[in-house]
C-alpha cells in the first residue's frame, strides 16, 4: 500500500512537471515581450534590455525554464532582488510577489469551494435520495424537473439574477466583500452565501439525479432482494443495501469535482467581486501578467492531480473489491 | 392437515405489465410437510420464482396476490413488509439462484450473516460471530475463522453459494426454499451443492421447496412434485406418481427431455 501511495506520488510529480513546461511554453511563445509590457510606455531601448537580463529573458528558454523550477525549489535572484522559495515570480502589473498573491487569496477560494460542496452534497444526495424512495410521486416529478433545469442555467446568468434580486431589489443580503468569519460571522455568512448557491446549483442538481438513479438501481440489485429476504428492514437496510452501494461512486465524482473546481470559481468569484483564486486568473489574463497567470494555471493543475490520487485512495478505502487487488 | 407445515391453495400472482395486468402464476396449491422437500420444476418464466416471491412478499412492484399461504396455519398472504420481516429470513428463508450478485460486495459475508442472525435473535456481535463461524463450518467451508472476514468476490462461486445457504438456514428456519441454488454453478459444484442440502435438510428437518428446471435434480432430492408451465399447475404429485406415470402430455415431454440419469441420481 505504501509502495503504491509513492508510485502515485511519483506520477504526480512527473505530471506538473510536464504541466509546467507546457504552460511555460505556451506563454513564452504566444505572448507579447514581457519586458516591453513591463517598461510600460515612457521606454527606453536601453531599459528594456536590462529588463531582459534581469529576468533572465535573453537566456535559451529550457535555461528560463530550468530558473523558473529552481526559483520554486530554491528561490531566486532578481538582479539585487532576492525572491525567497517558493519563487513564482513577481507580477508584471503590481509587482507584488506571485506566491504571496496566491497564498492571500486562497482562503476566499477554499471557502467558497468547501461551502459550495457542502451545500451541493447535502442538497444533491438527500434530493435524490427522497425522489427514488418516492419514486414516481409528485415531489420526485417535480425535484428532478428541477434539477434538469437547473444544470441548464449558466451560473454567472444566476449569480446576476440573485444579486440583482437578492441585493439590489429586496436588499437582504449585502453585496459580497469576502469579511473574515471572526469579524462578524453573520456578515461572513450573508456574503459567502450567494456565491455557494451559485456555484452549487448545477452540480446539486446532476448528483441529485445522479443520487437518484443510483439508488434506484440498488434497490432492483439481488443483493437488496436478498436483505429483505433475510428479514432487515429499516434503516440498517437503507443504510448498508442501499446507501453505500449508490454513493461509493459519487465519492469518486465529488472528489474530481471539487478538485476541478477553479473553472467554476472564476465565474463566480469574477461576477461577486471576491478576491479569490479564480478572480485573480480573470484578472491576470485579462491584462496578460504571465508570471501570475503561469501561476494560476499550476495551481489548478496541482489540485486536479492531486484530487486524482486521493480519488483513486478514497476508492482503494471504499471498495473491498478494488482494495484486495492493489494490496 | 395441521401437520402440514407449508400450505399454498389457489396462489394467483398478477404482475402490472404495459400491456395490462398478466396472471404469472394461476391458482397453484401444493403442500409441503415437514421434513419434506417439494420440487418445484418447469421451463423459464413459468412463474417458478413468482411463486416462492409471493410467499415472502418480495414480489416486483405492483405484483398482486390472491389465494392463500400459511405457515403452521399462519396466513401470510397480504401482510404488510413490517408484519412480514420477522418471519422472512426466520421461519422461512431463501436461496438465490446466482449467489455472487445476492450478496452485498461492499461488505463480508461474516457481516452479512451475522447482521441477518441479530436482527432475528439480538445479542453481542461476539456471540453472533460465533454463532456465524459454525454455520459456515456447517456448510464445510474450510477455514471458516479466516473466511468470515472476506469479502464475496473473494469466493468461487460454489463457495458463494454455501456461504447463502449458511445464511439461509442460520436462524433454523422451518422452511426453506431454494431458487435454482445450482443453475449458475459449473457440474461438478452442482452435484455437491445438492448433497449438501438434502444432508442439511435430513438433519435439520427443515421443510424444502426446492426449484430448477431441470427433473433430473427434483428426481434426486424431492418427495413431491409441481410441475408448472406458463403459471399453470400442470402436474401435483409424489415423486413417484409424477416420474413413472405422468398424467400429463407437458410433463411427459420433460421427462423426455431428461437423459435417462434419473434412476442412477435417485438410487
Ligand atoms: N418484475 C417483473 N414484472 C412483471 N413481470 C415479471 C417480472 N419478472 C418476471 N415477470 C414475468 O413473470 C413470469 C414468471 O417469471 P418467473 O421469474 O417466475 O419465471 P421462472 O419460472 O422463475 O423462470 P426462470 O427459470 O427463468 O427463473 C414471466 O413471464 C416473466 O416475464
Ligand atoms: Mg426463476
Amino acid at each position: 500500500m505504501t509502495r503504491y501511495v509513492l508510485a502515485r506520488l511519483g506520477g504526480v510529480v512527473v505530471i506538473l512537471l510536464a504541466v509546467c513546461l507546457f504552460t511555460y511554453l505556451i506563454f513564452f511563445k504566444l505572448s507579447p515581450d514581457p519586458a516591453v509590457m513591463i517598461c510600460g510606455k515612457t521606454c527606453t531601448p536601453e531599459r528594456i534590455d536590462s529588463i531582459r537580463s534581469v529576468l533572465g529573458l535573453n537566456q535559451p528558454i529550457l535555461t528560463q525554464f530550468g530558473e523558473f523550477l529552481r526559483g520554486i525549489v530554491a528561490g531566486r535572484d532578481y538582479g539585487a532582488v532576492h525572491c525567497p522559495a517558493p519563487c513564482l515570480g513577481y507580477s508584471f502589473q503590481t509587482n507584488e510577489s506571485v506566491w504571496s498573491m496566491l497564498t492571500s487569496r486562497l482562503p476566499v477560494s477554499i471557502t467558497v469551494a468547501v461551502g459550495a460542496a457542502v451545500l451541493w452534497l447535502l442538497a444533491g444526495v438527500i434530493g435524490g435520495l427522497v425522489s427514488a424512495v418516492k419514486q414516481g410521486t409528485w415531489w420526485d416529478r417535480t425535484a428532478m424537473a428541477l434539477a434538469l433545469g437547473g444544470v441548464s442555467v449558466p451560473n454567472y446568468v444566476l449569480a446576476l439574477v440573485l444579486q440583482y434580486v437578492l441585493v439590489v431589489k429586496l436588499q437582504v443580503l449585502p453585496f459580497p466583500s469576502a469579511p473574515a468569519f471572526g469579524d462578524d460571522p453573520v456578515l461572513w455568512f450573508e456574503s459567502y452565501l450567494m456565491p455557494w448557491v451559485v456555484l452549487a446549483v448545477g452540480y446539486a442538481c446532476l448528483y441529485a439525479r445522479l443520487t437518484r438513479s443510483n439508488v434506484i438501481d440498488t434497490l432492483s440489485e439481488n443483493y437488496y432482494r436478498t436483505a429483505r429476504a433475510k428479514g432487515l428492514g429499516g434503516a440498517l437496510i437503507m443504510r448498508r443495501h442501499a446507501l453505500r452501494p449508490a454513493l461509493t461512486p459519487i465519492a469518486t465524482i465529488f472528489g474530481m469535482d471539487f478538485a476541478g473546481l477553479l473553472g467554476g470559481a472564476l465565474i463566480t468569484e469574477t461576477v461577486f467581486g471576491l478576491n479569490g483564486i479564480g478572480k485573480l486568473a480573470a484578472d491576470s489574463i485579462a491584462k496578460n501578467d504571465q508570471p501570475v497567470i503561469m501561476a494560476v494555471t499550476l495551481l489548478a493543475a496541482f489540485f486536479v492531480v492531486i484530487g486524482n490520487v486521493v480519488v483513486d485512495l478514497v476508492y482503494t478505502a471504499l471498495d473491498p473489491r478494488v482494495r484486495v487487488v492493489s494490496a | 392437515m395441521s401437520d402440514e407445515l407449508f400450505v399454498v391453495e389457489d396462489l394467483t400472482v398478477t404482475t402490472s405489465t404495459g400491456r395490462g395486468p398478466v396472471d404469472v402464476v394461476k391458482n397453484v396449491s401444493f403442500t409441503v410437510g415437514r421434513d419434506e422437500t417439494l420440487g418445484i420444476v418447469g421451463e423459464s418464466g413459468s412463474g417458478k420464482s413468482m411463486t416462492a416471491l409471493a410467499v415472502l412478499g418480495l414480489l416486483p412492484r405492483g405484483a398482486r396476490t390472491s389465494g392463500s399461504v400459511r405457515l403452521d396455519g399462519t396466513e401470510l398472504l397480504g401482510r404488510s413488509d413490517r408484519e412480514l420481516r420477522p418471519i422472512r429470513g426466520n421461519a422461512i428463508s431463501m436461496v438465490f439462484q446466482d449467489p455472487l450478485s445476492s450478496l452485498n460486495p461492499y461488505y463480508t459475508v461474516g457481516l452479512q450473516i451475522e447482521e441477518m442472525y441479530r436482527t432475528h435473535r439480538g445479542g453481542s456481535r461476539k456471540a453472533a460471530r460465533q454463532v456465524v463461524i459454525e454455520a459456515l463450518e456447517q456448510v464445510r467451508i474450510p477455514d471458516a475463522g479466516r473466511r468470515i472476514d472476506q469479502y464475496p468476490h473473494q469466493f468461487s462461486g460454489g463457495m458463494r453459494q454455501r456461504v447463502m445457504i449458511a445464511m439461509a438456514l442460520c436462524c433454523s428456519p422451518s422452511l426453506l426454499i431454494a431458487d435454482e441454488p445450482t443453475t449458475a454453478l459449473d457440474v461438478t459444484v452442482q452435484a455437491q451443492i445438492l448433497e449438501l442440502l438434502a444432508e442439511l435438510q435430513s438433519t435439520t428437518g427443515t421443510g424444502m421447496i426446492f426449484i430448477t428446471h431441470d427433473l433430473a435434480v427434483i428426481s434426486s432430492i424431492a418427495q413431491r412434485v409441481l410441475v408448472m408451465r406458463s403459471g399453470d399447475p400442470v402436474e401435483y404429485g409424489t415423486a413417484e406418481q409424477v416420474f413413472s406415470d405422468p398424467q400429463h402430455d407437458y410433463t411427459r415431454m420433460l421427462l423426455d427431455a431428461v437423459p435417462r440419469i434419473d434412476d442412477e441420481v435417485a438410487s
